[in-house]
């Protein structure tokens, strides 16, 4: 059981009578890469903000290391922030931001000189200390603002969307930059952004948020193999959603009817019962296409369709299918080979689409 | 003909399109005379507004008693200022009242500025509408008010401590002094507000978030990085104070004539050219004040 590092307990937080973080409890663990993932105004920034003490929650309690602190103000926290925009501060130098929080905490000038150092070569910003802020490029200020944080060895360092400002090459090679510097320093990192891939290659784990509320917690396999819902799936990788009804449930499966022909089974989250109106959800790249009748096999769903649109981009061919009901699933076919017979169909040809049982998920909410 | 041949030529003759095409359309030649009525319209409005600076400057050189005509150039002017003692008397209490009302004004300006702009209490529209009046009231207006005021006050302190008629408070420097910071204030809180408004709220959190208390945030984050701002302000009131006439003519008393006063006492009698040269003198201070302020406001953005 890993040690629990932060948590929130029914955590509330209200502007006036918008609700921006509704009855939240999360619990992230010690030394975790745990991304709040959501679209803007998901309540995210908020909850970051409750944890550094920026806002202090409306109801419910925050613990830092089991100690609640939903109520001190940010300098009785150790808690450090690296800020979207950086807030580096332009009146001083490089070196002077980094030590700032040393010096608050009245370490020795040698000390706090050989920490500023240590951590600027950390952050591969070596030789720069006497620079300001403004005579850096963005990505240094970056890594400035990042060794302001971490130089001060908080319990949590949270990072508010501190990429989204980068060119998208930069942010690659800083996505694994503070990757490889989390797993390096063993502090827990809270990570907040939009961008689910980057969510998705960086963290341990991931809470989905969404009008205050968090829909799902787990692991980035979790998330995407197993939606709880239809806005988790939708936001995190591409879907095909088909409305269907399900008629019956057995061992984990439920047996729905897409359209009024189609009658097949999926994997089912445990809420689900006969007689709900439900969405059937597959991703592109789990189908299969053929083009000969399969044999209806055990864990197999097959289903013949007609190809509607098919569009080559390198790595895959996609193509919009049109089952017999008249709804079109998305799949993404990758370009194995060139002789493959699947590459040849065209517009209007008659192919089978195919899964595995499981792949397919019905979600009710 | 290459590219760069033609490149070449058109460069060594530039003028020639110019004059090929003089303006065709009515709409155009109206343009022109428009142009030509503007610059007129500037001319004139320079020579209106600095015509009469520069004779008094011209003047205060002037090797004559009399003002209206040029005798010759001379500093001696200059130099009896430095040996008459009621100017210079005049002078101190001058940097006296602005020293002290710009400092005074300075700290409350800002303050006040800071609680405008970041605390949200009763009445702040209220308030906020009313420190903006001593901008807009006319100066005649504030010194007969304050006038007013120092009088009623005064009368009540005097009444209340029973003080004796001959060590009785008066107006003088002190008065004029407090009815300078009253009007300051309203300026240095305008220029603080704008430096405030841009400043940027995440880096005071930052601070913060690294383990400094809000006072430590102020001194360390928000006051140097507004301090061009306040710098600004002050310098404003102190060309403020140091060229007040009106209110101070109001609020002064025995002991507290100010350079602007004295000179007016003196402009009664006759225009000699010593006044030309205190003007001179306090023009050349003003400027020299307003340029050190809008350069700072300047470095500011």
């Amino acid at each position: 059981m890993p040690t629990v590092n932060v948590e929130l307990r029914n955590v509330t937080k209200r502007f006036g009578d918008f609700v921006a973080v509704d009855n939240v409890s999360l619990q992230i663990h010690e030394g975790e890469f745990f991304s709040l993932l959501g679209p803007s105004g998901c309540g995210k920034t908020t909850n970051l903000r409750m944890i550094a003490g920026f806002e202090l929650p409306s109801e419910g309690e925050i613990y830092l290391k089991g100690h609640p602190v939903g109520q001190l103000p940010p300098f009785k926290r150790n808690v450090n922030t690296v800020f979207q925009n950086y807030a580096l501060f332009p009146h001083m130098t490089v070196a002077e931001n980094v030590g700032f929080g040393l010096e608050m905490k009245k370490l020795s000038k040698s000390e706090i000189n050989q920490r500023v150092n240590e951590t600027l070569d950390l952050v591969r910003l070596p030789n720069l200390g006497s620079r300001k802020p403004r005579q850096l490029s963005g990505g240094q200020q970056q890594r400035v603002a990042l060794a302001r944080a971490i130089v001060n060895r908080p319990d949590v360092l949270l990072l508010d969307e501190p990429l989204s400002a980068l060119d998208l090459k930069l942010r690659k090679t800083m996505q694994f930059e503070l990757k490889e510097l989390q797993r390096q320093l063993g502090i827990t990192f809270i990570f907040v952004t939009h961008d689910q891939e980057e969510s998705m290659t960086m963290s341990d784990r991931i809470a989905v948020m969404d009008h205050g509320h968090v829909l799902q917690v787990g692991a980035p396999t979790d998330i995407y193999e197993q939606p709880n819902s239809r806005f988790v799936a939708d936001f995190i990788g591409e879907t095909n959603f088909l409305p269907c009804k399900v008629t019956g449930r057995e061992n984990g499966l439920a047996t729905v009817v897409v359209g009024d022909k189609i009658k097949l089974q999926a994997a089912c989250e445990p809420n689900v019962a006969a007689g709900d109106e439900a969405s059937l959800i597959i991703r592109p790249e789990k189908i299969n296409i053929h083009t000969e009748q399969q044999s209806n096999g055990q864990n197999h769903t097959v289903l013949p369709g007609e190809i509607v649109e098919k569009v080559y981009i390198g790595t895959d061919t996609r193509f919009a299918v049109k089952l017999m009901d008249g709804s079109v699933v998305n799949v993404r076919h990758q370009n194995m080979s060139m002789n493959d017979p699947v590459t040849q169909v065209n517009n209007n040809e008659t192919v089978f689409v195919s899964w595995q049982t499981a792949a397919a998920r019905v979600l009710t909410s | 003909m290459t590219v760069q041949q033609a490149q070449e030529g058109s460069l060594s003759r530039p003028a020639v399109t110019d004059t090929h095409y003089p303006p065709q359309r009515a709409g155009s030649l109206l343009l022109t005379w428009g142009k030509r009525l503007l610059w007129v319209n500037m001319v004139f409005s320079f020579v209106f507004l600095y015509a009469p600076i520069l004779v008094l400057v011209i003047f205060s050189f002037n090797n004559s008693r009399f003002a209206a005509k040029w005798e010759g150039f001379t500093f001696q002017w200059y130099g009896q200022l430095l040996t008459n003692e009621a100017i210079i008397s005049a002078f101190w209490n001058s940097i006296i009242v602005a020293v002290s009302a710009t400092l005074i004004s300075t700290v409350l300006g800002t303050m006040t500025a800071i609680a405008m702009e970041r605390f949200r209490f009763p009445f702040r529209k209220t308030y906020d509408g009313i420190l903006y009046l001593p901008v807009i009231v006319p100066d005649i207006v504030m010194g007969i008010s304050l006038l007013a005021f120092f009088a009623l006050a005064l009368d009540w302190i005097n009444t209340a401590l029973a003080l004796p008629v001959d060590s009785a408070l008066r107006p003088g420097l002190t008065t004029v002094i407090i009815a300078h910071v009253a009007f300051n204030i309203s300026f240095v809180a305008i220029v603080v507000r704008t430096s405030l408004r841009d400043f940027n709220k995440a880096l005071e959190e930052a601070a913060q978030d690294l383990g400094a208390n809000e006072w430590i945030t102020f001194r360390r984050i928000t006051l140097p990085l507004i301090m061009p701002g306040i710098l600004g302000g002050a310098l404003l009131a102190f060309t403020l104070s140091l060229d007040d006439f009106v209110i101070t003519f109001f609020t002064t008393g025995p002991g507290g004539t100010t350079l602007p006063i004295d000179v007016f006492s003196r402009i009664r009698r006759s225009i000699s050219p010593e006044i030309n040269a205190i003007s001179t003198l306090m023009l050349l201070m003003s400027i020299v004040l307003v340029m050190a302020s809008q350069s700072l406001q300047r470095r500011r953005d």
